[in-house]
């Protein structure tokens, strides 16, 4: 493949990167900065492309350094604790659970949940899921799962307490899980439904 | 069997399944969420639920 050609094709990601960035920073700007800087240690290391993984694969993986570089930039900057704890608490899926602390609301039978990862649809549903989510729960999220941060470079990154970070985990797990099952896994339908 | 925390009931099982994916639990606490598990269909198909969103959440970067 030719340089322009290439470039044309890493273009065609953009978008993509964007997203995952913006998810990730909740902040445009930051995130139109790392794309960038991810886009030009791309093109200018073309070579390090060897096509064993997808294009796509390999730009995620130059941006995830690049995220994580960003928020230990940041450091200076935590989320406030207050920004978190507005966002929800530990009992907030309560609702699911009868007072004796069993299910009132079981998980439903999601059948064969591997067979989703092999389609587009059920990853535009995720995200459609993660955006729904409070920001900074999402951020979270992200960092733990998506960027796999370990949890005491999270706690340190963010200024908040081990308890903290499982508890904002669990209510971002929670909604996840109920986002999901509704909107892809309801009713045996495996159709995505985003609203 | 109060004494072994067998009272355990769901909504701290599922507190703990989650805690799990981010630090080894205490013995006893890792204890009492496999004996619970294997006798509650809900929260076994709920952990299982909490694995899939983890392989789910690393697959939607690649």
């Amino acid at each position: 493949m030719d340089a322009s050609a290439f470039a044309a094709e890493i273009e065609t990601h953009r978008r993509y990167l964007m997203r995952v960035a913006q998810l990730q920073l909740r902040d445009r700007d930051a995130a139109q900065d790392v794309v960038q800087d991810t886009l030009v240690a791309a093109l200018s290391g073309a070579d390090g492309f060897d096509g064993r993984s997808s294009l796509k694969t390999w730009l995620t993986g130059i941006l995830k350094h690049k995220i994580v570089d960003a928020i230990r930039r940041k450091k200076r900057a935590p989320v406030p604790l207050s920004a978190l704890d507005d966002e929800g608490t530990i009992d907030d899926f309560d609702a699911l659970f009868r007072s004796d602390g069993r299910w009132d609301a079981p998980p439903a039978d999601w059948g064969d949940p591997e067979a989703a990862l092999n389609q587009r649809q059920f990853f535009d549903v995720m995200e459609f899921c993660l955006e729904k989510l409070p920001p900074q729960t999402g951020r979270v999220f992200m960092m733990r799962e998506v960027m796999e941060l370990e949890t005491d470079e999270i706690c340190k990154e963010l200024a908040i307490t081990a308890n903290n970070l499982w508890v904002i985990l669990y209510r971002a797990r929670m909604a996840l899980r109920v986002c999901l099952e509704q909107h892809w896994f309801a009713g045996g339908a495996r159709r995505p439904t985003p609203a | 069997m109060s004494w072994l925390g067998l009272k355990h009931h769901c909504k701290d099982i599922t507190r703990l399944v989650s805690q799990s994916q981010d630090a080894p639990l205490p013995w006893l606490q890792r204890l009492r969420v496999r004996v619970h598990l294997s006798m509650c269909a809900a929260c076994a198909r709920f952990e299982a639920q909490m694995r899939f969103l983890r392989e789910a959440a690393r697959r939607y970067k690649a």
